[in-house]
């Protein structure tokens, strides 16, 4: 339990990536099963002993410490979990070794009701350290977010047993907790397991960005033409009575969309992208990013929402006809495949993505500057003879993107980064000018760490410190004033409405395009360029 | 017997003063006799006529303000008693930092300990607290809340150099105050073995050195310089320096570093968190709650006078264990030395 603690005090306050997978690839070394693989369920959320109600715990620490100090303690830690695991003090003297393991809290808690739960913890307090009974509280209570996607522990899984992480990807459908099988295997200690779950995800062939080099290799004969849609990819797989809708890296996201799930009664496997309808008087149409997210992110979706916010998906490709594999198969065969199936699936839940036919590159020019819908960001180009390949190989299959938006906005904030950037103000918040034209201020729109040059960097570094208004921690104020400030060109994806931002927008993947040091703040954009963009972005052919 | 310690020891906007002896123990402006307990700078300021301290004290402070920081000092000798004005007073270790002291006054029969800053776990780099028996005892709450446990110090380095091997490409950059913990921090890397030269910022040159000439062994030790351009002699490397040079642009030579922070408010997760910490490395020269609470019943005062830090929750403590407590509101001390 301490090395658990250990890793997850150690992961909580590491930002960057490879930081964390080291720190997870060590931890897999150093410990033993079943502890290591109970580790990585707790990580990726695999466990479910949400059985200890937190005010059950406050109830516990009151009878051993006075009122009013603990209230002292919480006002000033300000996390319940926290100042318990700190003020928590012993009835009796711990013996040596009588700490429990991850695994013993583990296999205790997964069998014990709510009531003997509390008195298990109880009894862990005492034998655990500060640290250690602070990972068993969010672990009983069902707390632990440690900033670890499941996709980062794949990862961390991949380069511990030096294999690509699609392998990974591939089996983690028929495993569970404590994952015996595959530690075995990555330590070379047993054969690879056999995908043993019924309705397997298929790890997903993936695009690089078409860039100027790759342009004189595009024409008809050899790339076919595709949009590109905006919703979130997902693979579609039903087999022995199993249906599964899987997102692009494997997790299974089937209960958010019970709509899909009920209308897949075909037998295979499916590629496309997952979009949202919005009721209207005309019938359903395409819904914008926004109303996509309004079915994300979900544990249960309304009957409401079904009906307001219909999914589909628009098939991109065929991976498995029957239980054929015909992922060998060239594109336009599987193309092929794809149109006959279809036909037999319910129309108001998949449809097919349509090639876009051209005849020249200028034409695939044109399409991109002009798509004919909001929700289309941008052309797939798919090399016609290209078998089906997991990852992201270079050359079969081009994304490329219509431009992003730009706007030129007000540095107003800048915070500083973390790691290699702690001792530069890295992290900035930018603003456009609101209120009438006479008296205007600025309302934040966004924040930005990235897109600029490592020279660039310095100089906003030196130019926030040398305009610096007000310091509050980490962060500093900036002047932002008509005549004096830094504007900043801001390119970003999209926009969605807000309803945690003053500003009403939020910015989909904003980046730094450029510094406009040669632009006054007056000059920068105005929230009615926002909102004018927010408007067309969601009014729908 | 005096009936009132207030006559012998009260709380002024300059600092705690003594009415009897006409002195002053470390007041916050200038006065004409100051009585100090440590080098801290929050504790020992320039400008004051006549100084009495420790020789170490002393000594921390001239490096500190250079050789003209009082008109005169006087040097105290560890557990010998001096007449001020017919009032008795003597120093006593505190365990703090190196010369750190408690300061005993005495006066037809009451005393009265001045604890100062103080500790009672091991420190390699200084004499351990001595507790002196007293009628009235003023302790600081730096960390005078239940939440403040802090764990074995030998855990807490072995953390560090675990980490210096999981990540041998990246320098750990490890933020410790420049009087007393950085030492401290060092001293506690040799005794766990670590032999190779630790860099250090110029704001701890003269103060190890200084620890060093008092036969505290640091080990190889070089200034955290560079050529220009060239990261690559930190890698694996560890760096010690005051916690604000981190944030400056002196931190930008060291390749991809781990920031660590030795300091008892490392405790608290939030706060590693707001400060950018990777690594907090939970060291304190201050007693944790356990340490206070411990020390308040072994010497059993008559009365507990509270400072500097969370009064309430200790003085609440009091109340509970029936110690007659009460806040002594000093201002001007801040935490400088955690």
């Amino acid at each position: 339990m301490e090395e658990f603690a250990a890793l997850l005090d150690r992961l909580v306050l590491t930002p960057a990536r490879n930081g964390k997978i080291t720190l997870l690839v060590d931890y897999f070394r150093a410990t033993p099963d079943p502890d290591r693989g109970l580790a990585l369920a707790a990580i990726t959320g695999d466990l479910n002993i949400a059985n200890v109600k937190p005010a059950m715990l406050r109830g516990l620490v009151t009878e051993r410490i006075d009122e009013q100090l603990f209230a002292y303690s919480y006002d000033y830690v300000g996390d319940l979990a926290e100042t318990i695991s700190l003020v928590w003090s012993a009835n009796e003297p711990v013996r040596a070794n009588a700490a429990p393991s991850l695994g013993d809290v583990i296999t205790a808690l997964e069998r014990a009701s709510r009531s003997d739960a509390v008195r298990l913890v109880e009894r862990w307090l005492d034998q655990l350290d500060a640290s250690a009974r602070y990972a068993l509280i969010k672990l009983a209570t069902g707390g632990l977010r440690i900033g670890v996607s499941a996709r980062l522990a794949k990862q961390a899984l991949a380069q511990f047993g030096a294999v690509d992480v699609t392998e990974i990807e591939e089996l983690w459908h028929g495993m569970k907790p404590p994952f015996l099988e595959l530690f075995a295997w990555l330590e070379n200690a047993a054969e690879k397991p056999q995908s043993l779950g019924a309705a397997p995800f298929r790890p997903v062939m993936l695009s690089t960005p078409l860039e100027e080099p790759d342009h004189p290799r595009i024409n008809a004969e050899e790339y076919a033409a595709e949009w590109k849609w905006d919703g979130i990819r997902v693979q579609l797989t039903a087999e022995g009575g199993q249906r599964r809708i899987y997102s692009r890296t494997g997790d299974d996201i089937s209960h958010a969309f019970p709509d899909i799930a009920d209308a897949m009664d075909f037998n295979g496997t499916l590629d496309g992208e997952l979009l949202i309808g919005r009721s209207a008087d005309a019938g359903v149409e395409i819904g914008a990013f926004g109303d996509l997210q309004q079915r994300l992110n979900r544990k249960t979706v309304s009957v409401k929402q079904l009906e307001s916010h219909p999914a589909f998906v628009r098939l991109y490709d065929l991976l498995f006809d029957g239980d054929d594999d015909i992922r060998p198969m060239p594109f336009s065969e599987r193309r092929a495949r794809l149109e006959a199936f279809v036909k037999k699936l319910d129309p108001a839940r998949f449809d097919l993505s349509p090639l876009v036919p051209y005849a020249t590159f200028e034409d695939l020019v044109e399409l991109r500057r002009s798509p004919p819908h909001p929700i289309i960001e941008g052309l797939m180009l798919k090399q016609r003879s290209s078998a089906y390949v997991p990852g992201r190989p270079k050359g079969p299959w081009f994304k490329w993107k219509r431009d992003p938006f730009t706007i030129d906005a007000v540095l107003v904030y800048a915070q500083r980064g973390h790691g290699k950037r702690s001792s530069y103000y890295s992290d900035y918040t930018f603003a456009v000018w609101t209120g009438p034209e006479s008296e205007p201020h600025l309302v934040p729109v966004g924040k930005a760490y990235f897109g600029f040059t490592d020279e660039e960097l310095k100089q906003l570094d030196a130019f926030v410190r040398n305009n610096t208004t007000e310091r509050f921690g980490p962060v500093r104020s900036v002047r932002a004033e008509p005549n004096h400030g830094l504007v900043l060109e801001v390119a970003f994806e999209g926009l969605n409405r807000s309803k945690r931002h003053k500003s009403g927008v939020a910015m989909r993947f904003p980046r730094i395009s450029r510094l406009r040091w040669d632009k006054p703040p007056s000059e920068a954009d105005r929230l009615e360029t926002l909102e004018a963009l927010l408007r067309d972005s969601e009014a729908v052919d | 017997m005096l009936t009132r310690p207030e006559a012998l020891l009260c709380s002024t906007p300059a600092g705690l003063y003594s009415p009897a002896g006409d002195f002053y123990i470390d007041p916050v402006r200038p006065v004409d006799r100051a009585l100090i307990t440590h080098g801290h700078s929050d504790h020992a300021r320039s400008g004051h006529s006549r100084v009495m301290a420790t020789r170490q004290t002393l000594d921390i402070m001239g490096l500190r303000y250079g050789p003209n920081f009082a008109g005169e000092s006087q040097a105290a000798e560890l557990g010998t008693s001096t007449e001020i004005n017919g009032v008795t007073v003597s120093f006593h270790p505190a365990g703090h930092v190196l010369g750190s002291a408690q300061i005993a006054v005495e006066k037809d029969g009451m005393r009265i300990v001045a604890s100062g800053d103080y500790k009672r776990r091991p420190d390699p780099t200084c004499l351990g607290f001595e507790p002196v028996v007293c009628d009235v005892f003023i302790t600081e709450a730096t960390f005078a809340l239940p939440v403040f446990r802090h764990p074995d110090s030998r855990d807490e380095i072995a953390k560090l150099l675990k980490s210096v091997e999981q990540f041998p490409e990246r320098s750990h950059l490890v933020g410790a105050y420049a009087l007393g913990k950085a030492q401290r921090v060092i001293r506690m890397l040799r005794d766990a073995g670590y032999d190779r030269t630790i860099h250090i910022h110029g704001a701890l040159a003269k103060l190890c050195d200084y620890y060093q000439s008092q036969g505290i062994d640091l080990g190889p030790l070089s200034p955290a310089t560079t050529e220009p351009g060239s990261t690559a002699d930190f890698a694996g490397s560890i760096i010690i320096g005051p916690p604000s040079a981190f944030l400056d642009r002196w931190a930008r030579r060291f390749p991809d570093p781990v920031s660590c922070f030795a300091s008892g408010w490392m405790r608290i997760r939030q706060r590693a968190r707001q400060q950018g910490v990777e690594l907090p490395i939970i060291l304190s020269d201050h007693c944790d709650w356990d340490e206070l609470t411990q020390t308040i019943t072994e010497l059993g005062p008559e009365q507990v006078w509270v400072t500097h830090g969370r009064e309430e929750a200790l003085v609440r403590w009091c109340d509970l264990n029936d110690f007659a407590a009460r806040p002594l509101h000093l201002v001007g001390y801040e935490d400088e030395g955690d």
